[in-house]
């Protein structure tokens, strides 16, 4: 066997474009069979647009292609597929209102081999084979985000892939979840399968992968053994230039209390029950982390108490001033123009940006407005000002943008957030609450986030952060509260508590309170 | 992987691929490529029933512009069909899709009717005024229904106010058999005519809904361009969630615009009573609520543009009751064109906004 | 009793357009398409059916029941070919599927009343059909099942395309529930990213869908000129039957078996008037009752929502793979 018969994919100098976007710039890729190969890259490198190329999603503007040494185009998924590649998207690409089965052989030809019974007894094959635990009869809307992965994997190993692309894996997983993918992909391995995993994490490249392709700006910077790495070597080549990846926690001693949440009970949008009966105290001067599996609640709390979402039970209590008195305001009840005619000065920086924070469509200036449009007297809307607000928040923040004129959505994702974060922060809340707020990042961009909400803490607001990322939420936090099934299962010093203690915190083991 | 054997090293032969936004005059051109292939297909139609195209669309344009008379009418087509494409833009704007013009423009006509039937001592001028608040009222309310439901259940509003057009209409039918609304001495059911000090006085030869139009068009564009409304109305089009978040109560600005755009419908109902018909029937709408979304869609809700869509539509109307005469190709064929002049228009905004990129020609950004 | 068999008949006679154009609405739905242009299809075919049918007696000097399977075929190519324009403008150039909807919906009723009122013009005067072609559109004699007491007037009693109507609501039935190729088509309405993922040819299954779809609708658009006005054509004849047909898809939920009882209990209510007068209630006054009865069931559907029983997903969503 020669090198070349070895490799599974080879891509040669692939470019891709959007708009006036380079994603991908001649960018060359090769995976052998039977190893872990990690995509590094910032959000924004390519790495993601490379990986939808070979499974068909994309087509590119140039380059070539071959798998096991045979020149191809890849027109379709199906054309992947067929090629033995199987993609696993962040987005799960499954049908909510049909079975595990159906999803499976979904969009296959009818035979013998997918008749239902036949069927459910080669998923449980494959399951028993990589310890998998899954019914085939379920419906997609009862399972939990990572058996909806669980069955992604399935879908990809039924139709015979032999090789498999994971875009960021790990971001819905608790750290013990993460672990048992990582047996899975070994074992897989071992089956002399070829496996693509796309990340921004650092340990988990040195953790599970064999080499380690980097990609920057859409750039390859280069393919390394992951035997020859360190995070030093890897966090330079992913930037491109040395940074020190430690999130300050600055130490603030005087802590005010902001807000008094008790026995909150909150519905999400089906009628069912997300919060279920929590309790917990937010202070002015301190960074409040939420960390949770998601769709454990974290969504519902924040709109809960932004008044946004309907509230069945309990309270919420927000210390401020009426008239130079200091008095305990219930919002539950209100909505958000009533709270903000109260004077009670509350930021939001919602998970969905583009659909719940601003308009996509509309410039600038119409977005800095959206919440205090209403002070300017008479009929007419004030642009004049909100411009010069615009234009203030651009060189603050070093917004990139050709103009505050032009439509949000043609910015990039790091501006579209610190238009966002900037106006709320524009307001001088007392307290602010963000979520998911460097989702989608780069690093630049998630360590200006960081600098601001650690200014703004430092300014006596109360912040309460709601992530994804516990290596972040571990760092940055003061206390770290962690959310399960809509209940608070514990609230954590997060200098002291392990990951892996939260990480069984978040899938329901409960704990006695640690912090204050 | 036999059967990839035959797709394999094969690149697809065309691509489309997102353009970033067009120019001005690229637009302009893709629109009026469209328009063209809209009137040539019309063309061909003609050709088909065995008429020679250009002598159909020279005396469509002759039955428009050809006399004063005729262009008079045209301007009575063109005032209504201007004013219910406000009423819809402003409605569309917000995403809320009110296909009940037709229905509203009725009520309307109820309204400014009862006003005739029951008010016949008030003298003219009060009358008129009345006439036209409680056309708008009583249409603003009549379209506020749907309104209410949507902000409350997110009750589907397309249908909703399409249902309502019907139930419109069955209580003009139901009218014309009532004591002092039906016609006198004749059994045929039929509305009776509007007295003179009922009519809209006329300026130029044309009522004077002609001016009250203008008016709107320029009160239009500042409601939606420079009010606080005006934002919230886009607000809410884009995504009611921001709307919420930003603090905004979407019921009320639902329901507060969906009585405008009734209102305006409503308008129309009366200018359609009072200035052009002097009476109320089963076709003082005549469709205009259905046409009228094309001419809120085609000058993308922009009131100026909507001034020279509505007199482009109205040519189209007009000339096609001019060719029933001269050619005798039936007048229904203003609707067909009219669709077929969207259908041209909604296809060309691809190209507007993609750009295909052809196998062996690489594409570069 | 007898008044009861008369008012089931009647409801029946009525309702099978609204069924026909419901079913077609249905299939469309499903495929992530939501054509609002129903009407214009309907219109479309009601035209293209009488006009095939006479131009085969005109033409070829066919009666009865080859004129009949003429207007079947015609409408059925009417109503597809419109939604073969809904289709390549949302499908292919991805224009906005509500306004092409509503277009099509005035193109349809524009094409239905040019070509009627040129047809009349035509055959001097107005159209109509040969009698032995009305007679292949009346009742059937099913022989010895239209002899059941009570039962046979109930249910073997109607014209062919009564039982046309219902077939196809149970062919689409099991087409949706027991077979793959009709998995895909609900896969490709609720998610066409992974309908597409997974290998399913996204754009191939919302085309046919669409025109099958719309083929189905003209069927139902035929039935109105050929049988409920019996061979004549009547300026504005489909009257909104398209627009019911598009809420009954709410109120059927999605379910073409459903489809079929709320096909008869609207037909059902367009009758009433005849069988049932309230004294006091003017005529016009109950004409609105389909109407509002429409009303009713969308604020209803609207009130309690369901997660088995919903619109497709991605219903009046275009699909583009390479969208970010």
């Amino acid at each position: 066997m020669t090198q070349e018969d070895k490799l599974a994919i080879r891509m040669r100098h692939i470019s891709k474009s959007f708009g006036t976007v380079v994603a991908l710039d001649a960018v060359d890729f090769e995976l052998k069979e039977g190893e872990i190969h990690a995509l590094l890259g910032e959000n924004g490198s390519g790495k993601t647009t490379l990986m939808n190329i070979l499974s068909g999603i994309y087509y590119p503007d140039d380059g070539d292609i071959a798998i096991m040494g045979q020149d191809v185009a890849i027109c379709s998924p199906k054309d992947a597929f067929n090629l033995g590649i199987g993609m696993i998207h962040q987005h799960f690409k499954l049908v909510d209102v049909l079975s595990v089965a159906e999803n499976i052989v979904l969009g296959l030809p009818p035979s013998e081999e997918t008749k239902r019974k036949r069927l459910n007894q080669t998923i449980r094959d494959i399951a028993d084979r990589y310890g998998f635990d899954i019914k085939p009869e379920s419906k997609i809307y009862d399972l939990s985000v990572s058996e909806k992965q669980t069955v992604e994997i399935i879908k990809v190993l039924y139709r015979g892939a032999n090789m498999l692309i994971l875009d960021e894996p790990t971001a819905v997983l608790t750290p013990q979840e993460t672990e048992k993918l990582f047996d899975i992909l070994r074992a897989m391995k071992a089956d002399n399968k070829a496996i693509v995993i796309i990340t921004h994490k650092l340990n988990e490249v040195l953790a599970v992968s064999d080499r380690v392709t980097i990609l920057r700006k859409g750039q390859k910077i280069d393919t390394i053994p992951t035997a020859t790495a360190n995070r030093q070597i890897l966090t330079e080549m992913m930037v491109g230039r040395k940074v020190d990846l430690q999130i300050e926690r600055p130490e603030v001693t005087e802590r005010k209390l902001m807000l008094q949440v008790n026995q909150l009970t909150a519905l999400g949008p089906d009628g069912r029950k997300m919060i279920d009966r929590i309790s917990f105290d937010a202070y002015g001067g301190e960074i409040l982390g939420v960390a949770g599996i998601s769709g454990s609640g974290q969504k519902e709390l924040c709109e809960a108490i932004a008044g946004l979402c309907p509230v069945v039970g309990g309270s919420i209590l927000f210390e401020t001033k009426l008239n130079g008195v200091d008095v305990a305001e219930n919002l539950v009840g209100q909505t958000p123009e009533a709270i903000i005619r109260k004077g009670i000065s509350l930021a939001f920086v919602p998970e969905d940006r583009l659909g719940m924070g601003l308009v996509a469509s509309h410039d600038m200036i119409d977005n800095v407005m959206l919440k205090n449009y209403r002070d300017h007297k008479g009929p007419f809307v004030d642009r004049q000002t909100a411009r010069e607000a615009a234009e203030e928040m651009v060189d603050a923040l070093e917004i990139v943008t050709p103009g505050v004129r032009t439509p949000i959505r043609q910015l990039s994702g790091g501006n579209v957030q610190k238009v966002l974060l900037g106006r709320e922060i524009r307001s001088n809340p007392q307290m602010l609450m963000v979520a998911y707020p460097v989702r989608g990042l780069d690093i630049n961009a998630s360590f200006t986030i960081y600098r601001l909400l650690n200014e703004q803490k430092m300014k006596g607001v109360s912040v309460i952060f709601v992530g994804e990322d516990l290596d972040v939420l571990m760092e940055i936090s003061d206390r770290l509260l962690v959310l399960c099934h809509g209940r608070i299962s514990g609230i954590v010093d997060p200098r002291t508590v392990t990951k892996e203690h939260v990480g069984l915190l978040m899938t329901g083991g409960h704990d006695e309170e640690v912090g204050a | 992987m036999s059967d990839y054997a035959s797709c394999e090293i094969k690149r697809p032969l065309v691509r489309m691929v997102r353009r970033p936004a067009a120019s001005l005059a690229h637009r302009t051109i893709v629109y009026i490529i469209a328009l063209i292939g809209a009137l040539l297909t019309g063309a061909l139609l003609i050709w088909i029933l065995g008429h020679n195209p250009i002598d159909v669309y020279v005396s469509m344009v002759r039955g428009t512009f050809g006399k004063r008379i005729s262009f008079n009418e045209t301007v009575k087509v063109t005032v209504p069909l201007l004013v219910t494409g406000m009423a819809v833009a402003i409605a569309f704007r917000m995403r809320f899709w009110n296909i009940g013009a037709e229905g509203q423009i009725l009520i309307g006509g109820v309204a400014a009717t009862s006003v005739v039937v029951y008010g016949q001592a008030i003298p003219q001028v009060p009358k008129l005024i009345l006439m036209s608040l409680v056309a708008m009222l009583a249409a603003g309310l009549y379209a506020a229904i749907p309104a209410f439901f949507k902000a409350k259940w997110d009750t589907n509003e397309t249908l909703f106010t399409l249902m309502m057009n019907y139930i419109a209409l069955k209580l003009i039918m139901y009218l014309q058999y009532q004591p002092g609304w039906q016609a006198d001495r004749t059994t045929f059911p039929k509305i009776r005519s509007f007295t003179p000090d009922a009519r809209l006085p006329r300026v130029m030869g044309i009522h004077i809904g002609w001016i009250i139009a203008l008016v709107l068009v320029v009160i239009y564009f500042i409601y939606v361009k420079k009010t606080k409304h005006g934002y919230e109305i886009s607000v809410v089009g884009e995504s009611m969630n921001t709307a919420r978040y930003g603090g905004m109560n979407v019921g009320r600005i639902l329901i507060r615009t969906m009585f405008i755009s009734g209102a305006l419908a409503g308008l129309v109902g009366f200018i359609q009573t009072s200035g052009a018909d002097g009476t109320l029937t089963e076709s003082t709408a005549g469709g205009m609520g259905y046409t009228a979304i094309t001419v809120a869609w085609l000058s993308k809700m922009n009131s100026f543009a909507m001034v020279f869509v509505a007199l482009f539509i109205a040519m189209l109307q007009r000339g096609s009751s001019s060719i029933q005469t001269s050619h005798g190709i039936p007048a229904s064929a203003a609707s067909l064109l009219t669709g077929l002049i969207l259908f041209f228009m909604l296809g060309s905004e691809f190209f507007i906004n993609y750009r295909l990129v052809f196998r062996g020609r690489p594409y570069h950004g | 009793m007898d008044r009861f068999i008369n008012f089931m008949n009647a409801a029946v006679l009525a309702g099978t357009p609204l069924l026909l154009g419901t079913l077609g609405e249905i299939l469309t739905e499903k495929s992530g398409n939501l054509n609002l242009g129903v009407e214009g299809m309907m219109f479309m075919g009601a035209i293209s059916g009488l006009a095939g049918a006479w131009f085969a007696e005109q033409w070829f000097g066919w009666t009865g029941v080859p004129a009949a399977l003429i207007a079947l075929l015609i409408s059925f190519l009417a109503g597809a070919f419109g939604a073969l324009i809904y289709a390549f403008l949302t499908v292919t150039l991805r224009a906005n599927q509500n306004v092409t909807g509503l277009t099509l919906a005035i193109f349809g009723t524009g094409f239905g009343n040019f070509f009627g009122e040129l047809l009349g013009k035509r055959a001097g005067g107005f159209v109509t059909v040969t009698s032995a072609t009305k007679q292949a559109f009346a009742k059937l004699d099913l022989g010895p099942l239209s002899q059941i007491p009570v039962l046979g007037r109930l249910l073997f009693s109607y014209n062919w395309l009564v039982y046309l109507a219902v077939i196809i609501a149970i062919m689409m039935h099991l087409f949706l529930r027991k077979t793959r190729r009709g998995l895909n088509l609900r896969a490709v309405g609720e998610s066409p990213a992974t309908a597409d993922a997974g290998g399913i040819n996204v754009n191939v299954y919302k085309y046919l869908a669409t025109v099958v779809g719309g083929g189905i609708c003209g069927i139902g658009g035929m039935y109105m000129t050929m049988v409920t006005t019996s061979g004549v054509w009547v300026h504005n004849t489909i009257l909104g039957y398209g627009w019911l047909a598009v809420a009954l898809v709410i109120f059927a939920t999605w379910s073409p078996a459903r489809a079929l009882y709320c096909g008869l209990i609207f037909g059902g209510l367009m009758m009433l008037r005849l069988y049932l007068p309230i004294p006091g209630v003017p005529q016009q006054i109950y004409d609105m009752l389909p109407y509002v009865a429409t009303i009713v069931v969308l604020i209803v559907m609207s009130i309690r929502q369901s997660k088995e029983y919903a619109q497709p997903k991605s219903s009046g969503l275009n699909y583009f793979r390479e969208e970010r």
